[in-house]
């Protein structure tokens, strides 16, 4: 199958000349996905998923025909020879002990990973560069992405896509915890889109809704991937994600009963025109037929069944390129209403999750501590820990400590690269194998530098962030991400140079000013005057002739 | 005698009617030149459009600064030629209890943030430094397309600035100034450099006539909310959301251009006219006289929207398709494809390859 189509590509291409009305099969093609989970505490998640692909050799720079993948990454692919690109901007937080875990996940802020072709020379000027157009590019503060916040991870991070040899120098890592992610951002990733935000699933994308949710997640991942089963080609996907999360109790008013115009405040209309693959999935897992728990609408015409993540799920599968879906009112609004209520059952407690603080007191000294959690009652874990800690939080490397189960747990892979101050920040990477049932806690002490009056940012008083995200293996691979730690860095009063100059200049100008006066002045006794017009016109007379006055 | 002086009376009556008419002719000629001459010479328009305040209580120079970029986006002037800079986030921010949203009227009439927003100068970024880059042009080179202000000599630019300011500066964030005389000479690189045709200044802010007391370079129309020694004040806070959502200068000005469209002849003068003391409490104020047209002659949309002057040609012009060339291009990437050998996908987490890895190069290893 896969050699026929060359051959047949062949033959298109001979009768090319003859006949010139014949159009080229199209070389890429779009996958649109929805997927909306209902999580144990009542919120419902969604997530978008729209892939893009193309059969296409990026790296040669007469590529100018770009169909469904977007022009703007087609020309930095080949710019800057780019082999994976993963650039993601949240805003919240996953909480994996409520929510279960993620399909994808994402730390706070934005975070940008990129591998670079073997051929690069300068990777970090082209880091620099690539970073400032994608700044402009989603209308986010990319350009802030510098050495201070870029680390080379060693160990983590692999290749999400085709790789010959995996040499880190060409990795880049950087993440911007504090970086607000807002309409402006969601603007251009929705441009990035082949059907833009006018047909398909992407109608649903609108920033008063998207925005109104306790997580929001985008992110965009561009990698090569098998064009065919021998994997003896490269094509290029692009993928897009949308995640968020719906608080239960500010779209449903309380209930756990959601349906599509209540979370998007719109209806699906028509599949996108350009999209091979139009979907969306419902999560039914607690769908019983005897008991009839829940009741999702339209009845759904395909199910699907499969392991996600550990757990076996159920989806109710609704195609809209299948014209029994969407109907002659055109207009698909999928609700889910629960029956009986949902035994308010404990969250099911997810096999790994992790927890990071600050402890200590005071202004110059800290302790970083994360404790990672493994609650699977007879499996070890091995877990990839990555930590970069920003130059102004001074680690102590030999005050680091892990200890399970009350004994010290020895990794079996550590990296660390220290800090230079203003350079770059800390990495350390660490395997950590995690026995069974267990909570490890992994503890370093920190001092607080003092920063120059210049570096701090004109909100100081809320602190600095601190980030770090977890890596696991089992049987699927599982990438996590901690909270955001926010320090307090000691902090100068800005309005003390203001007070100093009014002070030393008041003392000054009273007390030396006085002084010197008194030693320098010099008193003339004046007599007062007497005399008539007479007089003063003679003493006029003799000014003139430089006499000394009567 | 009598035929001929006659005759002369006739010939010089004649000449003088002839005269005459040419005269009028001429004159006729003369006024409309004249008038191409006072109408405006740009051919793109540009805008910057500058919030400098941080802070949740200061929701309305972002709303201020949001109001005049819907309007200018309404009369036509894209996103590629707008540079907006805002110093804080308040639509996202976690105080506001309708995120997504910024509102200039109270009761949540107007969201002027909309659906379809580019900021490309945000939060951190907006700086007397970056304000100053981007308006003489003298930009790092890695500074992307749409951060740039790239007008030339035909342009026509409009800059509103918002903020707390005082007698000769405006504050960014509250930790640094722009004096008014930073101001003027920046205008004036740009005059040297030839980056805009005419220059249209908005300031509101408190004490914003002193702003443009200094300027000196020709072709720049200034406007202020209130003069030297008065302070610009706001216009209604809304209970729900718990701040002041617009000032009174910008909200009035923001009611005067929702009456426009890209067609309307309206003219500057309506626009000084905009908030009498009477509304505006401070007394707005504007500086003409570096300007070359009659206030009177300079339509609204020369400065807040994009009007092009289109001309339209019957000619049929026929493109060639190049196809040999992709052709061509088609068949040496299928040929070459097929020869590599199977790749395979990385795997995430190689345990034994890890630990066992070697560290190159000057990074250090910390052995247990």
């Amino acid at each position: 199958m896969a050699a026929a189509l060359p051959l047949v590509l062949f033959v298109l291409l001979l009768l090319g000349p003859v006949g010139r009305g014949h159009a080229e099969p199209p070389r890429d093609s779009l996958r649109e996905e929805l997927v909306i989970t209902p999580l144990p505490s009542g919120d419902v998640a969604a997530t978008f998923q729209f892939r893009t692909r193309w059969d296409s050799e990026l790296q040669r720079e007469e590529v100018s025909h770009y169909r469904l993948f977007p022009k703007a990454l087609g020309q930095l692919i080949s710019k800057y020879s780019l082999r994976e690109l993963h650039l993601s901007f949240t805003q919240g937080f996953w909480r994996t002990r409520y929510w279960g875990p993620p399909f994808l996940q994402a730390p706070s802020g934005a975070e940008l990973w990129v591998w670079f072709q073997d051929t690069v020379t300068d990777v970090d000027k082209s880091w620099k560069e690539l970073s400032n157009v994608l700044s402009g590019i989603f209308c986010a503060s990319l350009n802030f992405i510098d050495s201070t916040n870029t680390v080379t991870p060693t160990a983590s991070f692999k290749p999400l896509g085709l790789a010959n040899g995996t040499d880190h120098n060409f990795l880049r890592y950087a993440v911007l915890p504090r970086e607000v992610v807002c309409t402006e951002n969601l603007t251009p990733w929705k441009k990035l889109l082949p059907c833009s935000s006018k047909a398909g699933l992407s109608v649903l994308l609108k920033a008063d809704r998207l925005f109104h949710t306790s997580y929001h997640s985008q992110a965009v991942h561009i990698r090569p991937v098998c064009r065919n089963a021998r994997c003896t080609s490269v094509s290029w996907e692009l993928r897009q994600t949308l995640s968020v999360v719906f608080d239960a109790f500010v779209t449903g008013q309380g209930k756990k009963d959601w349906s599509l115009f209540r979370m998007f405040s719109r209806t699906l209309t028509e599949p996108c025109p350009l999209a091979s693959e139009s979907r969306v999935y419902v999560d039914i897992t607690g769908y019983n037929q005897d008991n009839e728990t829940l009741e999702v609408t339209p009845p759904p015409t395909t199910t699907y069944q499969d392991v996600i993540l550990g757990a076996r799920k159920t989806y109710a599968v609704y195609d809209l390129l299948d014209t029994a879906v969407i109907n002659n009112s055109r207009n698909l609004n999928l609700q889910l209403k629960w029956k009986s209520p949902p035994e308010s059952e404990a969250p099911p407690v997810p096999f790994l999750h992790a927890q990071r603080y600050v402890s200590g007191y005071g202004l110059q000294n800290g302790k970083l501590n994360t404790l990672l959690y493994n609650t699977h009652p007879h499996r070890a874990f091995p877990v990839l820990l990555l930590d970069t800690v920003p130059w102004h939080l001074r680690l102590y490397v030999h005050t680091l400590t892990i200890t399970s189960k009350g004994k010290d747990n020895k990794p079996s892979y550590v990296h660390y690269q220290p800090a230079q101050d203003r350079l770059q920040p800390h990495l350390l990477e660490m395997l950590i194998q995690l026995p069974a049932n267990s909570a490890t806690k992994v503890s370093i002490q920190f001092e607080r530098a003092l920063l120059k009056w210049t570096e701090y940012t004109p909100d100081p008083n809320h602190g600095f962030y601190v980030r770090y995200p977890v890596s696991d293996s089992s049987s699927y691979f599982v990438r996590l991400y901690t909270e955001p730690l926010l320090v307090n860095l000691p902090t100068p009063d800005f309005s003390m140079p203001y007070n100093v100059i009014c002070l030393t200049c008041t003392v000054v100008a009273v007390c030396y000013g006085s002084f010197y006066n008194l030693l320098t002045r010099t008193f003339h006794i004046e007599e007062p005057s007497t005399g008539g017009l007479a007089k003063r016109l003679a003493n006029l007379i003799r000014r003139a002739r430089g006499v000394p006055p009567l | 005698m009598v035929a001929s002086s006659f005759l002369r009376k006739c010939l010089t009556t004649l000449a003088g009617l002839l005269l005459l008419s040419f005269g009028s002719l001429a004159a006729s000629q003369i006024e409309d030149q004249t008038e191409q001459f006072f109408r405006s010479g740009h051919t793109n328009n540009w805008a910057v459009l500058v919030c400098t305040s941080r802070f949740w209580f200061n929701y309305r120079h972002v709303a201020n600064t949001l109001s005049v970029y819907r309007s200018v986006k309404r009369l036509g002037i894209p996103d590629s030629h707008i540079v907006l800079m805002l110093a804080d986030d308040m639509a996202c921010n976690p105080r506001n209890p309708k995120p997504a949203t910024v509102f200039s009227h109270k009761n949540m009439e107007l969201n002027v943030y909309g659906d379809d927003v580019e900021v490309d100068y945000r939060s951190y970024e907006v700086t007397v430094e970056n304000f100053l880059r981007v308006l003489t042009g003298r930009i790092p080179p890695s500074t992307p397309r749409s951060k740039r202000l790239l007008s030339d000599d035909r342009s026509n630019i409009l800059i509103y600035m918002t903020g707390h300011g005082g007698n000769g500066f405006l504050k960014f964030q509250d930790s640094e100034e722009i004096t008014n005389i930073e101001l003027a000479d920046a205008f004036e690189q740009m005059w040297q450099k030839r980056r805009y045709n005419e220059l249209l200044f908005i300031i509101d802010t408190c004490q914003g006539a002193s702003m443009y007391e200094r300027f000196y370079s020709p072709n720049i129309m200034a406007l202020a909310s209130s003069q030297v020694g008065e302070d610009s004040l706001s216009h209604q806070p809304d209970p729900a959301i718990g701040v002041h959502l617009m000032d009174r200068y910008t909200f009035y000005v923001l009611e005067f251009l929702e009456e426009i469209n890209p067609a309307s002849q309206t003219n500057m003068n309506d626009l000084f006219q905009v908030c009498p003391k009477s509304l505006c409490v401070s007394t707005p104020g504007h500086r003409t006289d570096l300007f070359q047209r009659d206030p009177k002659n300079v339509l609204i949309t020369d400065f807040f929207g994009s009007v092009r002057k289109v001309e339209i040609t019957t000619e049929t012009i026929r493109l060639q398709p190049d196809l040999g060339n992709m052709e061509s291009r088609y068949k040496k990437e299928w040929m070459d494809e097929e020869l590599m050998e199977p790749l395979k996908y990385a795997e995430q987490l190689p345990v034994a390859q890890i630990i066992h890895q070697e560290v190159t190069g000057h990074q250090m290893l910390a052995r247990w």
